[in-house]
């Protein structure tokens, strides 16, 4: 059985890209210490000092850092335990 | 405090306090005033309840309901073991975990009352706010301590893989 092939292709409009990963971010503020900081990513996401150093960094003077991305509820649950360690933390889909 | 590095790890895995008199009527007080603050969501306490979909009014409604309970009780857990430790010689990990939460939530009420927007905060000592200044950079350097002595004990290669949530006592929602 043959089925026509042309009405089994993709209109070429719809968005076949996989789903767009969740963003988690840290913003930068004036009361969080720094050390404090580096120190919650290495605990949280098992990141190297340097790793860990180099995103706080990024938060203190480029005013937010991506610090980790994936599904949105494991984004999500990032997000509750940077809350938990009082980060300023949001999530926002990849554009 | 030169030569003497408090908050070091000893060998059963316990926190030497070591702190003066003062510092302990300071620490005993300040978590009852910030108990206060919380349940009442007063404003200075906004930063302890962070917004995570800025952009998004109804995600930011459920998350708050899924979390704003969690964090409240956490934290309140944080300073009631603050408040009950702080004359004990010596605190266990799970202890100064909490006292590391505690002391984040002091200064982030504390900070947000002082509205702090520069990393080093400078007034007259005439100015009112003078004593609260002290006490926000006395928690501050507290809180560093701790997370000096704390950080020691992680790789510095970090974890490979999915580490979770290694060490912290929080339940999960």
């Amino acid at each position: 059985m043959t089925a026509p092939l042309e009405t089994e292709r993709p209109s070429g409009d719809e968005d076949v890209r996989p789903d767009r990963p969740w963003l988690v971010i840290v913003w930068n503020d004036p009361i969080n210490l720094m050390s404090y900081v580096t120190y919650v990513f290495q605990k949280l996401f098992g990141y190297s000092f340097e790793k860990a150093t180099k995103l706080m960094l990024d938060v203190h003077h480029k005013g937010r850092a991506i610090v980790n991305s994936g599904p949105r509820e494991r984004a999500e649950l990032d997000v509750v335990r940077l809350h938990e360690h009082g980060l300023w933390a949001t999530l926002e889909q990849a554009s | 405090m030169i030569g003497r590095r408090r908050f070091a790890r000893d060998r059963f895995g316990r926190f030497k306090t070591g702190l003066g008199p003062s510092e302990r009527e300071l620490l005993k007080a300040l978590p009852g005033q910030a108990q206060g603050l919380l349940e009442v969501r007063d404003p200075s306490a906004a930063r302890v309840f962070p917004v995570a979909y800025p952009e998004d009014p109804k995600a930011e409604s459920d998350y708050r309901e899924m979390t704003g309970e969690h964090l409240l009780r956490r934290h309140q857990h944080a300073l009631d073991t603050l408040a009950a430790t702080v004359d004990e010689p010596s605190i266990d990990e799970e202890e100064i975990n909490l006292w590391l939460d505690a002391l984040e939530v002091l200064r982030l009420v504390l900070g947000t009352q002082l509205d702090v927007t520069e990393d080093v905060i400078v007034v007259e000592d005439s100015d009112p706010r003078a004593p609260q200044v002290a006490v926000y950079r006395y928690l501050s350097m507290l809180q560093g301590e701790i997370v000096d002595s704390l950080a020691e004990a992680l790789p510095v290669d970090g974890i490979p893989g999915d580490p979770g949530d290694p060490g912290d006592p929080g339940e999960a929602l």
